[in-house]
């Protein structure tokens, strides 16, 4: 049984930054262009994760724990995130009857 | 200037000194705390009995100096302002020229305070007047008595501020409060120039005191240069102001408007005068630049003319002696012109008796008249008035020149002198001399002589004035006649009192020039020849006088009468208040409402609110951006980001 | 130690004011500013007149790590301003006993917190301790104009202290800038103490813009040409016991400003501007002479006037000559005295008669003679007649001046007789002349009045027979400040 960070460099560093690159981007592009509040939700969330896989990446190549440390530190803040944001969401969704962010635009002027 | 000795040992001297101008100033806080309250006969006795005194401690000082050597000495009380190296001191210099002018400013002083107590004593403001009279001779005091141009620059706008009050003492008509003002602005514009001097003077010899000024000019400057030009200039137009010299003496014709003691007092006797105290103090500076004496001689010449020929066309008692008072103002800045300072001074010495006297007994018709001021509404008022009319006749015959009395010599020595530095001034002067005598002469005749024109009212109420109203009449009277004997020419084999008593003054000056300072060089032929012109002259104007008035009894035309234009002109004083009124009080008047109307609130303001404006301007459109869709946000978020990432890469 | 009681003792009057309910406000806070004068006096007796150095300094650490510390003192200029200061707030407190102002025990406590901050300008010796204050003294005024004011007041104070904050945050600037070049002791690296700035050695060029960063702050707040358009309509809409302590004490925090922290500071940069800046205020000086000549509100008729009265002490100051900047020190405490004053006798005459238009007053002097007396007086003060305070500021600022430069010198002069001219107009028409219906009945002084108006009406008169008794306070300290500037 290999340690995982052995494991992690069996792929090379490059393959990592491409692929949390395009997650990353995949996640930009969805929050600008999307406008159900949930499918961009799950964009951050994508882009949230393109930084945690970098993260995990650097830290096992640098055999540097602290970027571990710091994955599982993103991770309880954004589960925390969900919970606040999906409960805004659900009250978005109550008074509005959609989820929509276009129609959220009172907050102007 | 001589030597100064310091009294090193003798403070009840100093004392002296200091209760002279302090007497006065406690009649007027006396009088003018208690105003309303004292009754009138304590308010008569505070206001002329410190005046009194005043003069009794002149005479003294006066004796004890001239007993005792005759030496200058300062008093020092204590040091006014200093900062670095200008120091000024609360300091009295007592020399010949301020005990002169002591005697004249408390001596007269004194007699038209007295007549004020019998010529206002039906006045409300009784208390007020003395204390502003009072307050006056305080001022006036400092300003002979002061051992350094700042302490005479107090005095000089002191008096300023009484002349202020005091012409403006009927505070309910706006005319007389506009006379006032006028009189106050006018003085100010001189003493604007007597300040700047005072700073030249500063920068120059490094101190304001007399003493080390005059010392220090004889030793350092040369003669005419630029800087004793400028500095002598700025003294002058201090003076010119003070002395209603043109073009700053139109405010003293307004100043009639004051009560007539005061006109007599202020506005004849003694505060017009300080000019000529000034010039005659700073003799050492005047000498060493001819360049503003002549300028002097030339402005007092015109003055002289000017006033006289105004003089000619008057109908108010008051204004023709204020346009004779402006016209031998000129007589003597045209002797200080010519170096003659003494003779100059003696004028103002006879003046000073003459001229106040006129006023005085023009305050008598006046209060005989129930305020009536036109002479066209007079006459014949020779036999209810003997006393006014006998001493009146004498003032004139005074300022007309007429031997024996004051005038003649004093305005004769003047004109010998002005002769001897050149021919045609001296015919102009006594061209002005022929107005002097025809003018006086002419509201002597319209006053006294022939039928009465007033209304019958007035007529049953002509009286003669009471005792303490004559009394100073007949006092300046026999001045008047006798006064003149203390210069007797030397062409007469006697000693000239004012000339050897001052020359002391000149020491310094002499050391520069002497010339001026030495005896007439004229030959006695010649001084009898111009006596003889100048009486001659008299004579002459005053037959024309009585022929017109007396003899063919004309009479003035009335207001609404059309005049010739030149008479028209001279009338209206050659139209010089309406000049002056619209080149340069009517553009200020517009300054003032242009600079507050559209530079003030308009361009000042405007740009400050500008940028107020820009700003919230700016804001009302930017906050457009602010769409709410949050969309729009990330998006810009996301391009900025890219933007300074971009940038640091690839440019940074 | 006194100087810290002077410090906060109003600040804890102020608290004790807020704490009395109704119009008993007003005796607390007279007698809290009184106390508070009395304070002063004892420092000024145990004051040590030939010593350049602050006295009664203290100083305490505030930020150590910064080199800020709370460091205060007074050499004779702040002597004279605190002086100043304290005799003015029990006057002008006084100067209200006949207004009931709505919620009282506010607008006292306002007044006494102001106070404190007025005396924290003048004692500070720490730059930032200098700002602090600074912004301290600005608040109280603004709510007392923006609560008690005219009908305007709300537009008019804002634009105050807008515009007075944009200059105040110049001055911060160049404060931090200025502090990042000092060299520290001790543990901090750099220090931002009086002296740390006066020993400062910076290039012209530098020095140039500080020095305009820093004259923009106090020429804002004096004010100086074209700067000072803030001012009239503040003076007009604030309530008078305001316009007193925004004439009579807080433009002087400017000129103290350029003396302290501005002359001393950057000598190198002033002496490149001197003529911009002296031109500058004797166009302020003819300027605002020949606006008030026209004014028909009383109030914006001093106002104005004070511009040019400004202006004279700015010109005075800047001419670097030791006459010009005693004489600015002397007329900074006649121009308290006599603005502090005329404003009250305007105040009277509104009281009485409901209007402020010269058009309709007139002929007064015939039923008051303690008010003709002490407004005369007052006024002649303000036109520099001699023996008055204000010959002696005038005579020695104009000296000052025309040694710098004849013309200049020539030029400012015209503000005696321009300042004879609206003084005497104003006064004419006011006083003199005959009743208007307003001015029909008018009663003379009351007690209380007359309790404001006489110390003023001494204080005219001392400093006008014994101005050295003050001149005296100030050399040492100006000297020094003179000395500071040739040094470098």
């Amino acid at each position: 049984m290999n340690h995982i960070p052995e494991v992690i460099r069996t792929i090379p560093l490059e393959y990592y930054l491409y692929f949390s690159a395009a997650l990353f981007s995949i996640g930009v592009i969805g929050v600008l262009t999307r406008r159900n509040a949930i499918v961009i939700f799950m964009c951050v969330e994508l882009m949230l994760n393109a930084v945690n896989l970098l993260l995990t990446a650097f830290a096992a190549y640098r055999s540097d724990p602290n970027g571990q440390v710091f994955v599982f530190f993103i991770m309880a803040v954004a589960a925390a995130e969900v919970c606040v944001g999906l409960a805004i969401i659900v009250m978005i969704y109550r008074n509005l009857r959609s989820t929509d962010v276009q129609l959220l635009n009172h907050l102007k002027w | 200037m001589q030597e100064i000795v310091m009294p090193a040992n003798r403070p009840e001297m100093a004392l002296l000194c200091l209760l002279i101008p302090l007497l006065p100033f406690i009649g007027f806080a006396l009088n003018g705390l208690g105003n309303r309250k004292l009754p009138k006969g304590l308010v008569g006795l505070i206001g002329c009995g410190t005046v009194l005194a005043s003069f009794l401690i002149s005479v003294y000082l006066f004796l004890d100096f001239t007993s005792s050597g005759s030496r200058p000495y300062t008093v020092d009380f204590y040091n006014w302002i200093s900062v670095g190296s200008l120091q000024i001191g609360f300091s009295f210099l007592i020399d010949q020229l301020t005990l002169l002018m002591l005697l004249m400013v408390t001596g007269i002083g004194f007699l038209i305070h007295l007549y004020s107590a019998g010529y206002m004593s039906h006045d409300e403001g009784f208390g007020k007047f003395f204390s502003f009279l009072n307050l006056f001779m305080f001022s006036m005091l400092l300003l002979v008595m002061g051992s350094n141009y700042v302490m005479m620059f107090v005095g000089w706008e002191g008096v300023g501020l009484c002349s202020y009050l005091l012409i403006g003492f009927w505070n309910k008509n706006t005319n007389y409060n506009n006379a006032a003002k006028k009189a106050f602005i006018m003085n100010r514009i001189g003493d604007l120039g007597f300040l700047l001097g005072i700073f030249l003077i500063f920068i120059t010899f490094g101190s304001v005191s007399y003493p080390q000024v005059f010392a220090e000019a004889t030793r350092v400057a040369g003669v005419d240069t630029p800087v004793l030009i400028a500095i002598t200039m700025l003294l002058f137009v201090g003076a010119m102001g003070k002395s209603a010299q043109i073009p700053l003496f139109t405010w003293l014709p307004d100043a009639m408007a004051g009560p007539t003691p005061v006109s007599a007092l202020i506005h004849a006797a003694t505060m017009v005068t300080a000019g000529i105290y000034m010039v005659v103090r700073s003799n050492v500076l005047f000498i060493l630049a001819p360049t503003t004496l002549d300028v002097i001689a030339i402005i007092g010449l015109v003055t002289a003319l000017v006033a006289a020929t105004i003089g000619l066309a008057q109908n108010d008692i008051k204004k023709v002696l204020a346009y004779s008072t402006v016209s031998q103002l000129g007589f003597m800045f045209l002797a200080l012109g010519v170096m003659a300072f003494s003779s100059s001074l003696f004028h103002v010495l006879t003046h000073a008796f003459f001229k106040a006297l006129l006023f005085l007994g023009a305050g008598s018709v006046i209060h005989a008249m129930s305020n009536e001021q036109d002479i066209r509404n007079m006459g014949g008022l020779k036999k209810a008035l003997p006393i006014t009319f006998l001493t009146f006749l004498i003032g004139t015959l005074a300022i007309s020149g007429i031997p024996p009395f004051a005038g003649f010599f004093s305005k004769d020595e003047l004109l010998a002198h002005v002769y001897q530095h050149s021919t045609i001034m001296w015919a102009f002067g006594l061209l002005a001399s022929f107005m002097t005598a025809f003018y006086m002469f002419r509201l002597l005749f319209l006053t006294f002589f022939g039928k009465f024109r007033g209304t019958e009212e007035q007529r049953h109420h002509l009286h003669e004035s009471p005792a303490v109203m004559t009394i100073p009449l007949i006092v300046l009277a026999v001045l008047s006649t006798f006064g003149g004997f203390l210069g007797i020419p030397s062409v007469f084999g006697s000693n000239h009192i004012i000339g050897s008593y001052l020359s002391p003054l000149y020491n310094y000056a002499k050391g520069i020039n002497a010339t001026p300072f030495e005896p007439m060089h004229l030959s006695h032929e010649t001084e009898y020849l111009l006596m003889g012109i100048s009486v001659a002259v008299a004579i002459v104007a005053i037959i024309i006088a009585y022929v017109m008035y007396v003899k063919k009894e004309t009479v003035p035309v009335s207001e609404d009468t059309p005049l010739s234009p030149v008479h028209n002109l001279v009338y209206n004083k050659y139209y010089i208040d309406e000049i002056y009124n619209n080149i340069i009080v009517r553009p200020l008047m517009w300054l003032s409402t242009a600079f507050y109307r559209f530079v003030d609130v308009v361009l000042v303001d405007g740009i400050v609110n500008g940028v107020g404006k820009f700003v919230t301007f700016s804001g009302r459109t930017l906050r457009y951006a602010q769409s709410g869709a949050i969309g729009f946000y990330v998006m810009v978020m996301v391009f900025s980001i890219v933007l300074i990432l971009f940038l640091n890469f690839f440019i940074g | 130690m006194i100087t810290a009681l002077l410090l906060f003792w109003p600040a804890l009057a102020a608290l004790l004011v807020l704490l009395v309910k109704g119009q008993g406000a007003k005796r607390v806070a007279f007698i809290a500013a009184l106390v508070e004068f009395a304070f002063a006096l004892f420092a000024a007796t145990s004051f040590v007149v030939d010593r350049t150095a602050p006295q009664f300094a203290l100083s305490v650490p505030w930020v150590e790590s910064a080199g800020i510390s709370f460091s205060i003192g007074m050499d004779g200029i702040s002597l004279l301003m605190v002086l100043l200061t304290t005799f003015l707030v029990p006057l002008i407190v006084l100067s209200s006993f006949k207004h009931d102002y709505k919620k009282p025990n506010a607008f006292y406590a306002l007044i006494l917190f102001m106070q404190t901050g007025l005396i924290g300008v003048f004692v500070a010796q720490d730059a930032f301790l200098f700002y602090f204050f600074w912004e301290v003294a600005l608040i109280p005024v603004y709510f007392i104009s923006a609560i008690w004011g005219g009908a305007r007041r709300v537009a008019v104070t804002f634009k105050f202290f807008v515009y007075t904050i944009f200059g105040s945050f110049f001055m911060l600037a160049a404060f931090i800038y200025l502090y990042f070049q000092t060299a520290g002791t001790g543990v901090a690296a750099h220090s931002s103490d009086v002296n740390a700035f006066y020993q400062l050695a910076l290039d012209s060029s530098t020095q140039s813009w500080i020095f305009w960063f820093l004259f923009l702050a106090f020429a804002i707040k004096m004010p100086v040409f074209p700067f000072h358009t803030w001012q009239p309509d503040t003076y007009t809409e604030a309530p008078t016991q305001a316009t007193m302590l925004l004439s009579g004490i807080m433009l002087k925090m400017g000129i103290y400003g350029v003396l302290r922290w501005l002359l001393p500071v950057v000598p190198n940069g002033a002496s490149q501007w001197l003529d911009v800046v002296l031109v500058l205020s004797i166009i302020g000086i003819i300027y605002g002479s020949i606006i008030a000549i026209r004014q028909r509100d009383l109030k914006r008729l001093i106002a104005y006037s004070s511009i040019a009265h400004v202006g004279l002490i700015s010109a005075g100051i800047f001419s670097l000559t030791e006459q010009g900047l005693q004489g600015g020190v002397i007329q900074m405490l006649s121009h308290g005295i006599n603005v502090v004053g005329l404003f009250f006798i305007i105040d009277i005459i509104f009281s009485r008669t409901k209007t402020r238009e010269i058009l309709n007053l007139g002929g007064i002097t015939q039923s008051t003679p303690a008010l003709s007396i002490c407004f005369m007086i007052l006024m002649l003060g303000s036109v520099a007649l001699p023996l008055t305070n204000g010959f002696v500021g005038e005579f020695l600022l104009l000296s000052g001046v025309f040694q710098y430069n004849y013309v200049f010198g020539a030029v400012a002069g015209v503000t005696i007789i321009l300042g004879a001219v609206y003084m005497l107009r104003m006064f004419q028409g006011v006083m003199f002349g005959t009743k208007s219906p307003e001015t029909e009945v008018f009663a003379d002084l009351t007690f209380n009045e007359k309790a404001v108006l006489i110390p003023l009406v001494i204080m005219v008169f001392w400093i006008g027979l014994f101005p050295n008794t003050f001149l005296d306070i100030s050399e040492p300290a100006v000297f020094n400040l003179l000395n500071i500037i040739q040094r470098r």
